[in-house]
């Protein structure tokens, strides 16, 4: 009964995940665009809770939807006088596009189906402990660094966004 | 219930193609931004699903978080570029960027 069940949400979550994302591209609207990637990201939340890394599921939400989601939409706002016909978005060369990402999505499906991967999956559990100690011992340089990017980004993003003031 | 590794990766693939395919026939900036946030988060899928089911470490979830930091300056910088361009240009369509072409 439980495993029918974690079956269904598993399936509930991946089918969100997959539609939302073919959405988001096809749609030609920006708005639409921009909801849909929120099922995404919560869909790929869910898969990381099923994957048992649950510190990643809360980190997805929490800047995927939380921020970078936000920021998104403050974008289509700030760039779109608010009336049906500016929000919409033109497409260009979508034929040779979809040839090209279908036959991707194909070799990337034959990889994933024909190897023989080793699967044996580990213990599971918590995650949270190890990835706290993984940053501040083995991984403490990449760690560092990731915190100078960010000051750059929030540094450079404020000086090109601000208003010239004269 | 643990689902087999081929599973997520199609489900990677799915949104990769979605992603390379909003890149490439977007005019709207904001919406190549979002293509491109597809595309980092179906590296992030195969990266944590490799990492659970090949153990021994946590390399493949601190390689998404790394991914998710990146992505998230990646898009803070990037709306700031396409802000500037509206104020400057009053669009964001990229194609009506090209001053700079010779």
């Amino acid at each position: 009964m439980e495993q029918t069940l974690l079956k269904i949400t598993f399936y509930a979550f991946a089918a969100m995940t997959v539609f939302s994302a073919i959405a988001v591209a096809l749609t030609r609207r920006v708005v639409y665009a921009a909801f849909s990637l929120l099922f995404t990201f919560f869909g790929v939340a869910g898969l990381y809770a099923f994957l048992s890394a649950d510190f990643l599921a809360a980190a997805q939400v929490l800047i995927y939807v939380g921020g970078i989601l936000v920021l998104l939409l403050f974008g289509v706002m700030l760039t779109h006088r608010i009336t049906p016909m500016e929000l919409k978005a033109g497409s260009i060369q979508v034929v040779p596009a979809a040839l090209v990402s279908l036959l991707l999505l194909g070799l990337l499906l034959a990889v994933a189906f024909r190897t023989s991967w080793p699967t044996s999956p580990g213990p599971g559990g918590p995650t949270t402990e190890g990835i706290g100690r993984a940053l501040l011992g083995e991984y403490v340089l990449p760690f560092e660094l990731s915190s100078i990017l960010l000051l750059a980004a929030l540094i450079g993003a404020a000086m090109l966004a601000r208003r010239e003031v004269r | 219930m643990i689902a087999p590794l081929e599973m997520y990766l199609a489900i990677g693939a799915v949104l990769f193609a979605s992603g390379a395919f909003c890149v490439a026939t977007r005019r709207n900036a904001v919406m190549i931004l979002m293509g491109v946030e597809l595309i980092l988060n179906s590296a992030n899928v195969n990266l944590v699903a490799f990492n659970r089911f090949m153990p021994g470490g946590m390399d493949g979830q601190l390689f998404a978080i790394f991914v998710i930091i990146m992505a998230a300056s990646e898009a803070a910088v990037a709306l700031a570029i396409i802000l500037n361009i509206y104020n400057n240009l009053k669009t964001i369509d990229v194609d009506e960027a090209d001053s700079l072409k010779g």
